[in-house]
């Protein structure tokens, strides 16, 4: 499949086979080079986790104890009440929330796949002009538009037989709106590199509609920019919060508002809302570290021309 | 006939999306920049609050408080954008040849992106708080604990008027790893001939990189340039969560709409803020979206 | 508990408040006279029927536990109803404050939202977004249990907006006993000299901090006892009518005392809550803390008691004067279900609503015919205080000023924490009363 590839840049390789340089990891310039390396390496690891492991630290230590004295100090004794607090109040949230960055990751994905095709290999008169605009979309301050929507949103939900679409069903919506530019970005620079013009002439002397060609040539091949795409949607919403400060309530909004909430109390208890950061962030730290390969290799089909 | 037909059907798949962006990002801006050229007086005394028409936007570039939240921003946008391209690059560099334990390397230099602002927000507002000596805490008390008082800092809080550069801190912990992965993912796309075949010239590292590496880096370098220097300019989350809504040290144009919007409920402050920062965004984007247009039909052409 | 909702399938909901009322709480006190006013509001027994969503900033600790002890009753009294809790926490009330500003903009009120009492509730009634509520003042008894001065301050263009339903004081300084004494501090100051000096002492026995403050807006309340020190009850009151000039001697005096006492205290963070701040106290790494009466909750919650561990006076130079500010119920106009709204205003309102809610929360009631003998020994001082005191209003808690003008002045401190400029403050602080001044 990948062989029928004639670009420079071959993307769909690069991505199953990260390690392509055929060397053993490591092995490169000097003795001396390589403990540079590897010290500045590890010194950088541990500026990144120094946040991390404030968050781990406070969580695990009881309300008595979080002082700013004993603040980088481990818990004198490891308490889970913290996190119990944390999940008492998150699991409805935490719930919703997978509800949302799920359905957010699997529409968007959906729907910036066919428009990327269309702006990649299936120019229309002004496409490019129309792309220019989506493209845009991408960098407006949302303050600026978030009262009309909020209005726009109310009036879908107060016609007939509407009524259910409120808190996650909005945001949902949102979402998928908000990221039809960068879904389609990274999309369509994917099928520019990974279908060849000459597969679709082929398809085209064969008889088959761009259509087909779509559904049976390139969406076949479209993994890792579904993955990417999913990944970077999954993210956003999961991680959004204006929108969902806006568009939701404590009865039936994601897992910031509720984290917000739980930080924003008069009366903090550190080890609850530091466990309540860790749980709110769990599930987008573990799609990047079990898909981050994925991110960094399909990273260049998407924000790279 | 057939070929335009087929370009029809493809307008066609478009169309849905076509629409919603009209209305959800065009009719809505549309709607906050009538909103900005409102003339406004208030209802009980008929005090004239905004004079309407261009005047809205002298009045609010003309203040003290705008001007102070533009700076904010052009010091938080320099030292963010510098940042994350410095430490990307680097750790890019360092891991680009591929090292024992890779993944563990990269996995833990992009973890922070993965952390929504308002949680990330809520340990750095400790980490940065602004005592020193005895009421050091956080980042100050670890420096003192480290034997480097004399590096303690306010931090955002510090009394010069480049303090928003510590904001950036942060915002740099969490976005350089992906200005890494954008690196790491160019420096993957060139083969390994090209190299070979510097080396063979007798090329040292240096200049395989400056000559041969780096050239082939530079629009990732600038797709890179353009994205986090746009979140830079609409950052709110970090700045809300760490600063809270009425700081004046800490005031850009995007947190100062939201003062404006929710809490002196004025709209039309508030659509002019927010119109001024789309036309600074347009001007940083719409050149760059330019520029990608004509390379891309160069290559294509 | 549950039993005692048979009480309430009474005639009307005004008697059902009232017979549920006599029918006893826990307390041995019992409290709520049975005014039987005469009204022209009508209402269910059993309440309205429909949800009756209810807006509120009070989603944590203590401000929580009163907002649940009155839904309980809600629930008791009006069973037809169900309570729809609508609070957004965060940013101390900011977030809020903002959420309803958009809904309401879109004409989705809720059927109810709190809002301070006073000018704050200015910029909603010039955008006609709230109704007069005068019925249900009337009917709860009117200024015989109310107070008068509160009911005024309530009053806009002859109609009540609001109905009050807990009362804070803003001018008090919460102290670490254990340090005064170490310092070799027994008596309370007179005035604002005589406390920088005590606090000369506290910093000589080894505490650096001797008076603490949090972000913005405890600024904001520390600046206000200031300024109601050095001008005085009326002279305070005339900023915000035009009386007192932005710019006389007596607030530039109040700016170089804040300054002054800035010089004692912590370095704060700008977002920093209150709790920040009396924590501080109640570690003994500060003396002093100016903070509001919600303070003795946090003392109570690390199991602090009065007087052994920490003692309370009004801000040295505002004693006799009582800064205040209230929280209050509205009825927004188009509301879904205003016959609901109307019966949580009721029970709001009502005494043996404000007697749970204030125990639960730590305030003081706005009614008058509440025994003070319920209430712990600061909130019982705090009664007396409201009764005899003169009454100021708070500037940090739109009690004085409209949303617009605290944001402005919220601004004008904050800029004033880094710089120290006294006279870019006081220019800022011209600028913003000529800017909102009605």
């Amino acid at each position: 499949m990948t062989a029928t590839t004639t670009e420079p840049v071959p993307v769909a390789e690069a991505v199953p086979t990260r390690k392509s340089t055929g060397r053993a990891p490591g092995t490169e310039g000097t003795v001396m080079g390589r403990t540079i390396r590897y010290a500045s390496l590890l010194g950088f690891l541990i500026l990144i986790l120094i946040p991390l492991y404030v968050l781990v630290v406070t969580s695990f230590k009881t309300s008595g104890e979080v002082n700013a004295r004993q603040a980088w100090s481990l818990p004198s004794v490891w308490s889970v009440g913290g996190w119990k607090a944390a999940w008492a109040t998150l699991a409805p949230p935490l719930w919703r929330s997978v509800v949302l960055a799920v359905s957010v990751a699997a529409l968007s994905a959906m729907l910036g796949s066919l428009n990327g095709f269309v702006f990649a290999k299936w120019q229309f008169k002004g496409a490019t002009l129309v792309f220019t605009l989506f493209l845009f979309g991408m960098f407006i301050p949302y303050q600026a538009i978030l009262i009309p929507l909020q209005g726009l949103l109310i009036q879908v939900q107060q016609t007939p037989g509407m009524s259910w679409f409120d808190g996650i069903w909005k945001l949902i919506v949102v979402h998928l709106i908000y990221g039809i530019p960068i879904c389609a970005l990274i999309f369509r620079n994917y099928y520019a590199t990974a279908v060849p013009n000459e597969i679709l002439e082929a398809a085209k002397v064969d008889g088959a509609g761009t259509a087909r060609t779509f559904w049976s040539i390139a969406l076949p091949i479209s993994v890792p920019a579904f993955v990417v795409t999913m990944i970077w949607q999954f993210t956003s919403a999961w991680n959004d919060f204006l929108f969902a400060l806006f568009l939701t309530n404590r009865n039936n909004g994601p897992v910031t508002y509720a984290l917000n909430e739980l930080a924003g109390g008069q009366n903090p208890d550190y080890p609850s809302i530091m466990a309540g950061v860790l749980l709110a962030s769990l599930p987008t730290l573990l799609v990047y570290i079990i898909l981050g390969k994925y991110f960094v290799g399909g990273l260049m089909s998407g924000s790279v021309k | 006939m057939r070929k335009s037909r087929d370009k029809l059907v493809g307008f066609l798949f478009v169309l849905p999306s076509i629409i919603l962006i009209g209305v959800f990002v065009y009719w809505f801006i549309f709607q906050n920049v009538s909103t900005s050229f409102d003339r406004v007086v208030t209802r009980a005394t008929k005090r004239e609050l905004h004079p309407g028409g261009v005047a809205n936007y002298s009045q609010l570039l003309g203040s003290d408080d705008y001007q102070h939240a533009l700076f904010n921003l052009l010091v938080l946008t320099v030292v963010f954008v510098a940042g994350t391209m410095f430490f990307g690059l680097l750790w890019a560099i360092l891991l680009e040849k591929g090292v024992t334990a890779e993944g563990v390397f990269r996995s833990i230099y992009l973890l922070p992106m993965a952390i929504s602002f308002i949680a990330a927000g809520v340990v750095w507002r400790w980490l940065l708080a602004p005592g020193k000596g005895d009421q050091a805490s956080g980042l100050n008390q670890l420096l003192a604990m480290m034997g480097l008082e004399r590096f303690q800092s306010s931090w955002w809080q510090s009394p010069n008027s480049f303090s928003m550069a510590a904001m950036a801190i942060p915002a740099i912990w969490q976005l350089s790893g992906y200005v890494m992965a954008l690196f790491l993912a160019g420096f993957r796309g060139i083969s390994d001939d090209q190299r070979e075949a510097a080396r063979i010239d007798g090329a040292s590292e240096w200049k395989i990189y400056r000559h041969v590496l780096f050239p082939q880096l530079s629009p990732i370098a600038l797709s890179a340039l353009i994205i986090v220097g746009h979140m830079s300019m609409k950052m709110f989350d970090l700045i809300y969560a760490i600063a809270g809504q009425n700081s004046y040290k800490a005031s850009v144009p995007s947190t100062m709409m939201w003062t404006q919007l929710f809490q002196q409920g004025d709209a039309t402050a508030a659509a002019v803020n927010a119109t001024i920062l789309l036309v600074l965004v347009a001007l940083i984007v719409i050149p760059y979206l330019y520029y990608t247009n004509k390379t891309e039909k160069e290559v294509r052409g | 508990m549950r039993s005692r909702t048979v009480a309430s399938a009474a005639i009307a909901g005004l008697v059902a408040v009232a017979l549920a009322a006599c029918g006893g709480t826990t307390e041995s006190g019992g409290a709520g006279d049975a005014n039987a006013p005469t009204t022209a509001l009508q209402t269910k027994a059993g309440g309205a029927g429909g949800d009756v969503g209810v807006f509120t900033w009070w989603a944590a600790g203590s401000e929580k536990q009163g907002l649940d002890a009155l839904v309980k009753l809600f629930r008791e009294k009006y069973p037809n109803n169900k309570f729809v809790n609508l609070a957004v926490a965060g940013g101390a009330g900011s977030n809020a404050k903002a959420k309803l500003a958009s809904d309401l903009q879109n004409n989705q009120p809720p059927d109810s939202f709190q809002g301070h009492a006073g000018a704050e509730l200015l910029d909603y009634i010039d955008k006609g977004q709230i109704e007069p509520v005068n019925d249900v003042i009337n009917a709860l008894g009117g200024d015989k249990v109310f107070p008068k001065d509160l009911l005024d301050r309530l009053t806009v263009d002859g109609n009540i907006y609001s109905v009050p339903s807990n009362i804070h004081r803003a001018n008090v300084v919460w102290a670490n006993v254990e340090v005064l004494k170490k310092a070799g501090i027994n008596e309370v100051p007179k005035d604002l000299k005589a406390w920088m000096a005590d606090m000369d002492k506290v910093k000589a026995s080894g505490v650096d901090t001797p008076l603490s403050v949090a972000g913005t807006w405890t600024q904001v309340q520390l600046f206000e006892n200031v300024l109601i020190a050095d001008l005085g009850a009326d002279g305070y009151s005339g900023l915000f009518d035009g009386k007192t000039a932005w710019d006389s001697d007596g607030v530039k005096t109040a700016v170089a005392d804040y300054k002054k006492l800035l010089g004692y205290a912590n370095t704060a963070s700008d977002g920093d809550d209150w709790p920040v701040a009396t924590d501080l106290v109640i570690n003994g790494k500060a003396a002093y803390n100016v903070m509001g009466d919600w303070a003795v909750a946090q003392f109570n919650d690390k199991g602090k008691k009065q007087d052994q561990d920490w003692t309370w006076f009004p801000t040295p130079g505002t004693d006799g004067v009582f800064d205040f500010l209230a929280d209050s119920f509205t009825l927004p106009k188009g509301a879904k279900n205003p016959g609901g709204a109307k019966d949580w205003l009721m029970l709001v309102g009502s005494a043996e609503g404000q007697k749970a809610f204030n125990l639960a929360k730590g305030s003081i009631p706005a009614r008058t015919d509440i025994p003070a003998s319920d209430f712990p020994p600061y909130q019982q001082a705090a009664m007396k205080s409201f009764k005899d005191d003169t009454i100021v209003s708070s500037i940090a808690h739109g009690a004085a000023v409209s949303l617009a003008w605290n944001a402005d002045i919220s601004t004008a401190i904050s800029k004033f924490y880094v710089s120290k400029d006294e006279a870019q403050l006081v220019t800022d602080l011209v600028a913003a009363a000529k800017k909102n001044q009605a």
